[in-house]
């Protein structure tokens, strides 16, 4: 970049990415469109309900920027975020210190798998595409048996429903209130601590993140635990939400996850983006979603036109530069 | 060094994976309450060659070291297809085989566009179009339904001069008319060096974007192939996401098993046939040792992970710890 001609903008002009822009104008463009059809869509209740929903794919998709932000991609968080729904409301069964523990034990299964990711892709070196297909079959296969190819039975907690339903802060979801805390860890992670900077070294060359000296297998095992955990996490928030977990109800958030880390501006290749894209993105994909539904778009329809939103999209910024 | 070594080196994943086959389909037809009759071999053929197409369609985008995560849609897209075209008289099934045909190409020819021209990662791009040729086939097939002409079917999954599994002939047909000559073309050898460094391949001169296209479309008519068969074995449509999904993560799996390197360059799709066959026979094998059908995809996970992590073994002869990060 020429320093010329960027010192002469103000300095917060300069900090503004590009593909974070546009994704916000995209937002307000929906937002747009919305409101054309619907009075509702501009209302503040239905915004804010828009927000709640929004909270869990923002959780979990933190998960998969982090992972996203080293280079790798963590294809197991389907069924880590049922693993994650399903376990809490199974240990949930267990009277009153299994509903105490529902939350937390959700979240330490996901980081279990998150860790055996972690461990395959930074220690034995397998390619993180492979390593996380095979959890998540394995995970898939587990619960398979655990449930006997059924529906679980088991309930939700009251803790869970709480975080999922509840309001703390009068008009303020409580999932929301997770994902901001969520948000602001992770804001910090990346931008204050040596960690966070270890991971956007390790995204743009571990070789080179190595030799500075940096435990990039350590950091690298860490940050798919930590996403298993959110991924997980966020399954518990669902789970609380339709006060139930369900089988494959993990499959409709991994390509809203990509799309939203990917939309908000961070490079599939590792190493650039900020958890502002992130946010915008994740926006960006549930009110996509909310406007196809709220046209009464049939489903094929709506596979069709995300599809090619994303596609669209992402032409617009997301091209890599010619290689010459 | 000798002709044979290079040869023999360049085909250790292919071998490895003929071995593994060959060791599986052993112990299980050995176990097999039918033991080796043509009957067992015709049914693990019709379920095997499924995955083998999906998986030659994906072992060619992963040879140029993209990846196609649309390839499951296409199969599915395809299946719905072939159940409202593939009916009627000879010449209209011949018609509806050649449009199938066509519209798979056609899925594949636009994943490559936009990996080539719209410069996307093939694995974010490939995901986006999925759900478009989701969508497409669920719009075809909102409910499971359909036919497809019998004969034509029933000629395909029946048997050759009562021995040999008709569908093993097609495969071996489509390798022979489709994967031989491309990997012999110019075309296919350009793939093979846009794999194995696109900068190098770049300033040698090669056609970088003619093979990229060429084997993305490919991949999308052998997905078709496959979503051709699907439709042949099962006389309808079914625009099934779960299966679709499935497929291609097995695809992914048997090309891995098939010695084909995900950073490309490496491997070939007949490897890649052997691996979706072993990865079917070690899923069946479960039923011969009479395990309860619900372990199914554990066993098939946990088999998985193993697979991958015995190529950790590399790690071992690794001299320069600074090879660890490839």
């Amino acid at each position: 970049m020429s320093d010329l001609s960027t010192t002469r903008m103000p300095a917060f002009m300069r900090r503004l990415d590009p593909a974070v822009t546009t994704a916000f104008v995209c937002i307000l463009v929906l937002l747009l469109v919305g409101s054309m059809y619907s009075r509702n869509f501009l209302s503040p209740e239905y915004l804010l309900q828009q927000l709640k929903v929004a909270s869990f794919l923002g959780i979990i998709a933190s998960g998969m920027m982090l992972v996203i932000l080293l280079g790798q991609i963590d294809l197991s968080l389907p069924w880590v975020v049922t693993v994650g729904a399903m376990m809490s409301s199974a240990v949930a069964g267990y009277g009153e210190l299994g509903s105490l523990l529902s939350v937390p034990f959700g979240i330490l299964c996901g980081i279990a798998i998150g860790l055996i990711n972690g461990v395959g892709v930074a220690y034995l070196r397998i390619p993180s595409m492979i390593i996380t297909l095979a959890t998540n079959a394995v995970a898939q296969g587990l619960m398979v048996v655990y449930t006997g190819g059924f529906s679980p039975r088991d309930n939700a907690s009251a803790a869970m429903r709480y975080l999922a339903t509840g309001e703390a802060i009068p008009h303020v979801p409580n999932a929301v209130i997770c994902w901001l805390v969520v948000g602001a860890g992770t804001v910090f992670l990346l931008t204050r601590t040596t960690f966070g900077r270890s991971i956007y070294g390790i995204g743009n060359r571990e070789r080179a993140a190595y030799l500075s000296g940096i435990d990039t297998r350590r950091v690298v095992m860490t940050v798919f635990a930590i996403s298993g955990g959110l991924a997980a996490f966020g399954g518990v928030l669902l789970a609380g939400y339709a006060s139930k977990a369900a089988q494959s109800m993990g499959d409709a958030y991994l390509l809203p996850a990509i799309a939203a880390v990917v939309l908000g501006g961070t490079s599939i290749l590792g190493g650039r983006g900020s958890y502002l894209g992130t946010v915008a993105g994740v926006m960006l994909v549930t009110l996509l979603l909310s406007i196809l539904s709220v046209m009464q778009m049939p489903e094929f329809g709506r596979q069709i036109i995300y599809g090619v939103v994303i596609i669209g999209m992402l032409l617009l910024y997301g091209r890599e530069r010619i290689q010459r | 060094m000798k002709d044979w070594r290079f040869w023999l080196a360049e085909q250790r994943g292919t071998l490895l994976a003929v071995g593994i086959f060959v060791m599986m389909f052993i112990i299980y037809s050995s176990n097999h309450p039918a033991g080796f009759s043509p009957n067992v071999v015709q049914t693990a053929a019709n379920k095997g060659v499924l995955l083998a197409f999906v998986a030659m369609a994906q072992a060619l985008v992963v040879i140029t070291a993209g990846i196609d995560l649309s390839v499951g849609m296409i199969f599915t897209l395809t299946n719905c297809l072939a159940s409202w075209v593939v009916v009627g008289s000879p010449l209209q099934v011949a018609m509806g085989v050649i449009v199938v045909l066509g519209v798979g190409s056609l899925c594949g020819a636009i994943n490559g566009a936009i990996v080539i021209y719209g410069r996307l990662q093939p694995i974010v791009a490939t995901i986006a179009t999925g759900a478009v040729y989701f969508g497409i086939a669920l719009a075809l097939r909102p409910t499971p339904g359909g036919g497809v002409d019998e004969t034509l079917a029933d000629a395909m999954t029946g048997r050759v001069f009562g021995v040999v599994p008709a569908s093993l002939v097609v495969l071996a047909a489509v390798v022979a008319v489709v994967w031989v000559p491309f990997s012999r073309s110019v075309t296919g050898r350009a793939a093979y060096a846009t794999g194995s460094s696109e900068a190098a391949a770049y300033m040698s001169g090669v056609p970088i974007r003619r093979a990229k296209m060429a084997a993305y479309t490919l991949s999308g008519l052998l997905a078709s192939i496959g979503g051709l068969f699907l439709t042949f074995f099962t006389y309808t449509g079914d625009a099934a996401y779960a299966s679709g999904n499935a497929y291609t993560l097995f695809s992914i799996a048997a090309v891995v098993l098939g010695g084909v390197s995900l950073f490309g360059g490496k491997g070939s799709a007949i490897g890649a046939i052997f691996g979706a066959l072993a990865f079917r026979t070690i899923g069946d094998l479960l039923f011969v040792f009479d395990f309860d059908p619900l372990w199914q995809p554990l066993f098939q996970g946990v088999v998985l992970l193993l697979a991958v992590s015995l190529g950790a073994f590399g790690l071992f002869r690794v001299r320069n710890r600074l090879d660890w990060f490839g």
